[in-house]
């Protein structure tokens, strides 16, 4: 399992917009760096990330080679109800993995 | 005595267009292949729609140190109402391997057409970033990049 740090307020105003951040600790290897012997390193990248709020998807996301290792995205929503938000990242090798966080909203 | 030895004859024709040919070959190195990739990138994006600019504000440093982790924050003028939001807002870049470098699905649920992520840059380069709004129109906005160290260079 991959580290990951997500950032969001505990509680919010219903109707607010909140900013979500989320970090995960991956290497992002862009299939186009050459190791010590000169072989080319093979793609290992997280393909698409997903945010949903109770179900409903909210933000989604394809990543390229391009994104830096340890994606960071931060993005808005609005604070609806209080629930759980599900993040998922998905990429090469089988790699998924799932993160929630609970907000209350008053 | 040396044989008498001939020199090379270099035309004046030759010597004049040697630096036009040398110009064109540097010009044709694969960094100039990628903004053709962009645009192809792009038109992938929109479906050959066209592309206005404005409305997005692409904030990316204009002098960057190390292209490995550079921060972008893409943001869009719109109210985010359930008629009238972005759909769509996508990066691509005309110097690294490939064009793309992220796209992102939002709704009126966001609130706010705001996104921020960290990128790499292969060299000094164009970024485009292309957001999509829910009438099916197409903004821009885009920034020069000078990178002094590069991502994939390093070690």
């Amino acid at each position: 399992m991959a580290r990951t740090l997500i950032n969001l307020p505990r509680s919010a105003r219903r109707g607010e917009v909140i900013e979500i951040r989320t970090l995960i600790a991956h290497p992002m290897e862009t299939g186009y760096r050459p190791d010590a012997s000169g072989a080319v390193v093979p793609r290992d990248i997280i393909r698409r990330f997903a945010c949903t709020y109770d179900g409903e998807e909210v933000f989604r996301a394809e990543f390229f080679p391009a994104i830096a290792a340890n994606p960071f995205l931060a993005f808005t929503t609005i604070a609806t109800a209080s629930g759980t938000l599900t993040f998922t990242w998905e990429g090469d090798n089988g790699f998924v993995q799932t993160e929630t966080a609970s907000i209350t909203v008053t | 005595m040396a044989p008498d030895r001939k020199p090379a004859r270099l035309s004046r024709r030759a010597v004049v267009s040697a630096p036009a040919l040398l110009a064109v070959v540097l010009l044709r190195r694969p960094a100039g292949a990628a903004p053709a990739l962009m645009e192809a990138a792009i038109r992938d994006f929109t479906g050959h729609a066209p592309v206005s600019p404005g409305k997005v504000r692409l904030e990316i440093p204009p002098l960057v140190e190390n292209g490995n982790t550079v921060p972008v924050t893409i943001t869009v003028e719109s109210p985010m109402a359930p008629d009238r939001h972005v759909r769509a807002i996508a990066l691509f870049n005309g110097g690294n391997p490939q064009p793309n470098v992220i796209t992102a699905r939002l709704g009126s649920r966001s609130g706010r057409a705001v996104l921020s992520t960290r990128m790499r840059l292969a060299t000094s380069q164009r970024v485009v970033a292309v957001a999509e709004m829910s009438d099916g129109t197409f903004w821009s906005d885009s920034a020069e990049v000078v990178v002094t160290l590069a991502a994939c260079v390093e070690s």
